[in-house]
């Protein structure tokens, strides 16, 4: 009971963007919240920012346990475009979907574990350790594709990125499961506390007994396989791989997203509803700015500015002045301090 | 102390033997020709690259350096292509805006108490979106002062070319080792890579260094897009993408510490040299897809985050051996 | 009001949200003085340190320096008024050269440009003052930290010159290094300068200082002459009261005790500790003493499993030989380690106290085992009585507490995993004398449950109190062992003093 409250609240900040963000949208674009069903499959702007959103969405999972572990994963996006190589290159040479899908998945998690060992055993920083293969994974898919678009035309590996399932576009249905599925995992065992304990106090934790290599890989592979999944699906949404522009910058979008949804930077206590959340905000944008009419050169500069708002809201310096003004009324009961940062 | 000069050192002994290499299995890469277009092909990245070394050597990250590049060369040929001011004015204008932008970044950074990596993003959104806003075609730039730019060049022995924005790196990585080495900012530089809060109690002003930092890296990203412009003779906002990225490998193979404090301007001329090697061996080569560039770009960053790994292993260890 | 007084401080009061951390404080320092500042934790120490080199706001009060009325903004005007302050953890920075540190912000320059050559040999001029002949562009951490603090303190007297506050300079160092500090010490004072020394090490204040002012809950007890307070009403004056009588209890003597239970041979590791011999015993207090740099807290690590110990070493838990080669290992043999540095070894700092009492529980059961949420409150309310820790809520961070509690949610956190052999290094450091002794007796009580515990500490009677024998380390060895009635205080400090102690670190140039 008392957790949920202190959720809400912790959650306050991003439901209260995202709301005013819809809402402002909505003044301009009032059909912005209609829905519409055809052939089974419902279609509106709001499907629309969810199903686009889905990319970061996925990234924002594996991103928020890796930035909770005090790391960060800057090669995502050229996780994406290998991934997305291998699986458009498998479904070419005729493979059947579930051995694309399980050979995309696998290269996956090989790019997470190479970049978890690199940290964990190699204790390389982890921008460092990920930009390696954020520099050379393009290459790699590049390798792959022969530096051509590669299409493919296997429908089953093509309802992966465009089909609909329940009437929901198939996306979106991946990353609500998988996010649902990923946080009853970390939240019902024990998993989440060790990994905000890795991410707080590495060396603390091993003396304690923590396993702090064997989490870190865990992290780096759960970030590599939301990838993995991320870049299927856009490969299979355009039927084709484009090694140099699949998930190009969204590993920028996906630690925005992360950050947005109020998870620190400096690792500790993490959210990845506050994540997901910030990746619709992001999404939102987007979408608002493009149905809203403004020309399309100002997305950046909108994008910018309401980024840049919602960090300084969240910064430690607004935050002191905020509990200043707090303190007039009744203390809050502790609230995780990592949390909120 | 000499374990200092390691990194530097390794750096530039795989420079040459790669080097040496390349041109026993094709000779013509030994000439001022390929040293000249090496020069003149990385001049505007060597000039961003030598902000980054600062911003990195005070621990920080800028991400926003390819975004103002493109801003840079976007403005120029706007500013040139509908108004009448000469050239020279244009490049104050825009370096005056630059630095300004980062030394915004700076004071928020500071202030707000903000990680450089958020703040900068944002700076990349932010001055890719003002590119995209001054225009999003490609803009020629046809001005007879550019063309004297373009025309003016060093003829080396051996036929090569010591161009203008060659010269213009050259001069960059002089002024700044000099800096860097000799200035009380370049002491306060490493003094902030060392420990911000140290440095706070020893007297450095923080808030000043910080601010100065970024606006240096936002006055050579105006610089390198200014060189751009002149390499290019155009201007497009799409340009320059990821350049942020190539600059940080360049500052890390050239043996800076990432986490700051440790390294030399210097060493990131070499990295910018090796990055350079790279890409004139695939152009002789001619069968090697471009792509091998990152890929061996990737391998290399690797080796030197592993040598810097050993060697920080093995000194420590020498060192308990010792005690 | 003292003639001779180079600085002095009346009335100073600080007041911070619901505590007075200092009530109208008396200080006073004159030239070419060593004034020890003494208190337990929270006596006000280090607030007034604060607040006369301006880190802290004053509330009340004055502070003259020479006669005049001074309020330093920061730190930084304090020095440049002429009071400078040299901490434990060496503030200077690493990456840059002995020079630059000596230097950084008043280089000598010509067109803007740094002398360095200049830099160099004013450098050198001024180690050479201290006896110091290094070579001063190699970088700080090139040196030891004795090293470092004498160039911290030639920076501090460079830039102040009248005044010199050391706050515990002395706690990382090694005898030697301490006599080369305390050489330098009495030459400033020669200078006439005045010199503030903090410390938790009684014997250095008898051996350095002149005067001695006692703080206890913020307030001034007393300011004394040093060659007239004998050392019984020092530390009546830090406590308030008569040191409670720690006698020897009654315990078992260790040739009653059983086979041993634990039983380390030719224990060791090259080059952190030479190899030794240990047995513990079920219900045995072993104690370790030893200089800092010794190797206690290696010998400590290496039975814990925090570093592999090399072949040849032999481990054997009730007669079987096991193998410990990491913390997971130690912790499934039932081991438990509370190590020293509670702040980076120990907490969890963002986790609440329950997460961080339940973490190595939670820990040895694997994460798909998650102790429950009731589990988890019903061993942090256990644990938050048993130990006395003070909180308001189970669910604070743990960082808010105080070192003390800090501490005993850390041996929280390893008897909730029911250890047969818990490691303590230096439990009572830092912490005031009230929980110092409920933790004293609760080693007792664990010891008489029938736990094997191995404690370090430098607090010898505290040893003599509660173990039935003590190793003794020099020079990263094993030196000697004393049982029984041979334990006492004197005893261990011949044992540690048997020979000249060699320098703990040698000085890689």
């Amino acid at each position: 009971m008392s957790d949920r409250v202190s959720l809400l609240r912790r959650l306050a900040p991003q439901l209260i963007a995202l709301g005013a963000i819809l809402f402002l949208i909505w003044l301009v674009f009032p059909a912005f919240f209609s829905l519409t069903f055809q052939n089974g499959r419902a279609y509106g702007s709001l499907i629309d920012v969810l199903n686009r959103g889905a990319p970061v969405a996925l990234l924002s999972i594996g991103m928020t346990v890796v930035i909770a572990t005090k790391g960060i994963d800057l090669s995502v996006g050229a996780v994406m475009a290998i991934c997305g190589a291998v699986a458009a290159s498998a479904s070419v040479q005729g493979q059947p979907i579930a051995t694309t899908l399980f050979l995309a998945l696998s290269v996956g998690v090989i790019c997470g574990l190479w970049n978890g060992v690199l940290v964990a055993f190699l204790n390389i920083q982890p921008i460092i350790a990920t930009l390696i293969l954020m520099v050379a994974g393009r290459g790699i898919a590049q390798l792959i594709t022969e530096g051509a678009i590669l299409t493919f035309d296997d429908p089953s590996l093509a309802f992966v990125g465009s089909g609909a399932f329940l009437g929901l576009p198939v996306p979106i249905v991946i990353w609500v499961v998988f996010a649902t599925l990923v946080t009853l995992v970390l939240r019902r065992s024990a998993l989440g506390m060790l990994i905000e304990a890795v991410g707080i106090n590495r060396r603390a934790s091993m003396l304690a007994g923590v396993n702090a290599p064997v989490l870190l890989i865990a992290a780096y592979i759960l970030s590599g396989i939301c990838a993995s999944i991320a870049g299927v699906a856009i490969a299979a949404d355009i039927r084709g791989a484009d090694a140099n522009n699949a998930g190009l910058w969204l590993e920028l979008d996906a630690i925005l997203a992360v950050v947005v949804g109020g998870t620190s930077l400096l690792g500790g206590r993490f959210s990845i509803i506050g994540s997901l959340l910030g990746a619709m905000i992001i999404q939102a944008i987007n979408t608002g700015i493009l149905l809203s009419g403004f020309p399309p050169q100002f997305n950046l500069i909108i994008k910018a500015a309401i980024v840049v708002v919602i960090l300084i809201i969240q910064s430690p310096e607004a935050k002191t002045l905020l509990s200043f003004v707090n303190r007039t009324r009744p203390a809050p009961v502790a609230a995780p301090k990592g949390a909120q940062q | 102390m000499s374990q200092r000069y390691l990194p530097l050192l390794a750096t530039l002994a795989i420079f040459i033997i790669a080097y040496i290499a390349s041109t026993f299995q094709f000779p013509p890469m030994f000439s001022t020709r390929v040293i000249g277009n090496l020069l003149t092909d990385n001049a505007f990245l060597g000039i961003a690259a030598v902000g980054m070394t600062f911003v990195i050597l005070s621990g920080g990250i800028d991400l926003s350096i390819g975004s103002v590049i493109a801003f840079t060369s976007i403005f120029l040929a706007m500013i040139l292509a509908t108004t009448s001011i000469h050239p020279l004015l244009a490049f104050a204008i825009v370096l005056v805006m630059t630095t300004a932008f980062g030394a915004l970044m700076g004071a928020i950074i500071h202030y707000l108490d903000m990680p450089a990596f958020i703040v900068t993003l944002a700076g990349m959104f932010l001055a890719r979106g003002l590119a995209f806003v001054v225009s999003i075609d490609s803009i020629p730039i046809k001005h007879p002062f550019y063309e004297t730019l373009q025309d003016w060049y060093l003829r080396l022995p051996g036929g090569g070319r010591f161009t203008l924005i060659g010269a213009a790196m050259i001069v960059t990585f002089l002024v700044c080792i000099v800096i860097a080495h000799r200035t009380r900012f370049g002491a306060n530089v490493y003094a902030l890579g060392g420990g911000v809060a140290t440095a706070k109690l020893m007297g450095v002003d923080v808030a000043r260094t910080t601010i100065a930092i970024y606006a240096v890296s936002g006055l050579l990203a105006g610089l390198s897009g200014i060189v751009y412009s002149i390499y290019t003779s155009a201007g497009y906002s799409l340009a320059t993408v990821g350049v942020e990225l190539d600059a940080i490998a360049a500052v890390v193979i050239g043996g800076t510490l990432l986490s700051g404090g440790v390294g030399f301007v210097a060493g990131t001329f070499i990295g910018i040299a090796i990055q350079g090697l790279i890409q004139t061996y695939i152009t002789f080569d001619g069968t090697l897809s471009s792509w091998w560039t990152k890929i061996l770009i990737g391998i290399l960053l690797f080796s030197f985050v592993a040598m810097q790994k050993g060697i920080l292993l093995f000194s420590k260890d020498r060192s308990q051996k010792a005690g | 009001m003292d003639d001779n007084a180079i600085l002095s401080a009346t009335g100073i009061t600080k007041i911070f949200p619901g505590a007075k951390a200092l009530d109208g404080v008396n200080f006073s320092l004159r030239r070419g003085e060593v004034h020890a500042l003494l208190g337990e934790n929270g006596a006000g120490k280090s607030t007034l340190i604060k607040c006369l080199t301006g880190a802290y706001r004053r509330d009340g009060g004055t502070v003259t320096l020479d006669g005049e009325p001074i309020d330093p903004k920061n730190p930084l005007c304090a020095q440049a008024l002429g009071i400078g302050t040299v901490y434990q953890e060496v503030n200077l920075l690493p990456n840059l050269s002995v020079a630059e540190n000596l230097f950084l912000g008043r280089q000598p320059r010509r067109f803007g440009l740094i002398r360095s050559s200049a830099m160099k040999e004013n450098a050198r001029a001024l180690l050479a003052k201290y006896g110091l002949d290094i070579n001063v562009s190699a970088s700080l951490d090139s040196y030891s930290v004795a090293v470092q603090q004498v160039i911290a303190i030639a920076r501090a007297v460079d830039l102040s010159g009248k005044v010199l506050i050391l706050d515990e300079p002395t706690a990382s160092l090694d005898a030697r290094e301490v006599e080369m500090l305390f050489a330098i010490v009495r030459d400033l004072k020669a200078k006439g300068l005045g010199i503030i020394f903090i410390t938790h090490f009684l014997e250095q204040v008898y051996t350095l200082s002149d005067r001695i002012t006692v703080l206890r809950n913020g307030r001034l007890v007393a300011t004394r002459e040093t060659a007239t307070l004998p050392r019984q009403e020092l530390v009546t004056l830090m406590l308030g009261h008569e040191l409670q009588e720690l006698s020897k209890s009654s315990h078992r003597k260790s040739e009653q005790l059983s086979e041993p239970r634990y039983r380390f041979e030719n224990y060791g590791k090259a080059g952190t500790i030479k190899p030794f011999d240990l047995l513990v015993h079920r219900g045995e207090v072993v104690g370790i003493a030893g200089l800092l740099g010794s190797g206690r807290t290696e010998t400590a690590e290496l039975l814990f499993g925090l570093k592999a110990p090399d072949s040849g070493s032999k481990a054997t838990i009730d007669g079987s030989v096991v193998s410990v080669n990491s913390p997971r290992a130690a912790i499934a043999r039932r081991f438990g380690f509370c190590p020293e540095d509670r702040k980076v070894d120990g907490i969890v700092g963002d986790l609440s106290i329950r997460e961080n009492i339940a973490l190595a529980l939670q820990a040895r059961q694997g994460w798909w085992k998650p102790v429950s949420r009731t589990q988890q409150n019903a061993l942090a309310d256990q644990y938050i009585k048993a130990l006395d820790i003070r909180t308001t809520d189970r669910e604070k961070s743990i960082r808010l507490l105080s070192g003390g509690n800090q501490q005993k949610a850390i041996l929280a956190r390893w008897l909730a995993t029911n250890p047969e052999f818990l490691i303590l290094d230096e439990p009572t450091r830092g912490i005031d004398v009230g929980a110092h002794g409920e933790i004293i007796r609760l080693i007792e009580n664990l010891c008489a449950d029938g736990m094997s515990l191995l404690v370090i500490s430098s607090e010898l009677d505290e040893l003599v109190t509660y173990s039935s024998r003590v190793l003794v380390l020099r020079d990263r060895q094993h030196v000697a062992e004393l049982s029984d009635e041979e334990i006492t205080t004197t005893h261990i400090i011949n044992a540690i003093a048997a020979r000249p102690s060699q320098p703990e670190r040698s000085q890689v140039a």
